[in-house]
C-alpha cells in the first residue's frame, strides 16, 4: 500500500480550490536498473476526485506524469469543512483513497 | 489509528472490486467513461494520439491556455497548466511530442468544474508540449515548446 495522499482544499471566491500531492514511484517502464534489465512499468492510471458525493474530476494519467503527482483543480461550491475524496489505481491494481476536509 | 487504517483498506478494496467490474462491462456509471484510453496512452506520434483521443485535427485555439516553464532545468518535475476559456470545456489533454508515449494525462471536467488544471510531467528532451481541449463536441489545440536542459528519463 502506496503512502496517503497529502489533499489541500480550500474556498475562494466562489471555487474550491484543491491541491493533491501522491505518493507514487511513476516508473516509465523505458529506464535501465544498474544491472541493465529495464525496470517494469508502475503508474498511476485513474484517478477520481469527489465532493461529498459528486465527481468533480476525472483523470488518466500516462507513465509520463512526474515521480509523485502533484494535481489542482478547481470547482465551483464547495463550503468550509465538506469531504473531498481523491482515489487512484495504478496499472498493477494498487490503488488508494483518502478524504480531506475543505479548509 | 488501527481502525483507521482498517477503514482505508476496505475503501481500497471497494475500488478494486469496482474496478474490476467496470473491467468487465458490468457496470457503466460516468466512472466507466474513465476506463484508461490504452490506445491513446500508448500512441507513439501525433497524429495517432489525437485518433485515439478521437481528437482527429484540431483546431488552433487562443483561447487554450498552456503555462510552461519556456526552459525546464530539470526534465523530471516539468510543471504544466491548462486554461481553457472555451465554453462547456469537457476534456483536456496534455501531450508531449518527443516523449516515447505522448499522451501524458487526460482530464474530465464535469459541469462545475473549472476547466484549469495543473500538474507535473516528466519530458526525455527538449520538445513542443500540446494542450488538447474539447469543448462542445469540438477539439481545440494550442501548443508551446519546452527547452529541457537535463533530461527526465536518464534515471
Amino acid at each position: 500500500m502506496a503512502n496517503p495522499m497529502r489533499i489541500r482544499a480550500a474556498v475562494k471566491d466562489g471555487f474550491t480550490e484543491v491541491r493533491v500531492l501522491m505518493s507514487h514511484v511513476m516508473e516509465t517502464g523505458q529506464r535501465k536498473d544498474s544491472s541493465g534489465a529495464l525496470v517494469p512499468a508502475h503508474f498511476i492510471t485513474e484517478l477520481t476526485a469527489k465532493h461529498n458525493d459528486k465527481v468533480v474530476l476525472l483523470a488518466q494519467f500516462g507513465p509520463s506524469v512526474s515521480t509523485n503527482p502533484y494535481l489542482s483543480f478547481k470547482f465551483q461550491g464547495g463550503a468550509k469543512g465538506d469531504k473531498i475524496v481523491v482515489s487512484w489505481v495504478d496499472n498493477k491494481g494498487d490503488s488508494r483513497s483518502d478524504e480531506a476536509l475543505i479548509a | 489509528m488501527d481502525h483507521k487504517r482498517r477503514d482505508t483498506l476496505k475503501a481500497g478494496g471497494g475500488l478494486g472490486i469496482f474496478g474490476l467490474l467496470v473491467a468487465a462491462g458490468l457496470i457503466k456509471p460516468e466512472l466507466a467513461e474513465a476506463a484508461w484510453n490504452k490506445s491513446a496512452f500508448e500512441a507513439k506520434n501525433l497524429e495517432s494520439a489525437l485518433a485515439a483521443l478521437g481528437a482527429g485535427k484540431p483546431g488552433d485555439s487562443a483561447e487554450v491556455q498552456l503555462n510552461t516553464p519556456d526552459i525546464a532545468e530539470n526534465g523530471a518535475v516539468v510543471p504544466v497548466g491548462v486554461v481553457s476559456k472555451l465554453p462547456n470545456t469537457e476534456q483536456i489533454a496534455i501531450l508531449i511530442e518527443k516523449n516515447p508515449n505522448l499522451l501524458a494525462a487526460k482530464f474530465e471536467i464535469p459541469a462545475g468544474t473549472a476547466a484549469e488544471v495543473q500538474t507535473r510531467v516528466k519530458m526525455g528532451q527538449t520538445s513542443d508540449i500540446y494542450a488538447v481541449v474539447k469543448a462542445d463536441g469540438k477539439f481545440y489545440v494550442t501548443k508551446k515548446e519546452v527547452k529541457v536542459t537535463l533530461g527526465g528519463c536518464g534515471g
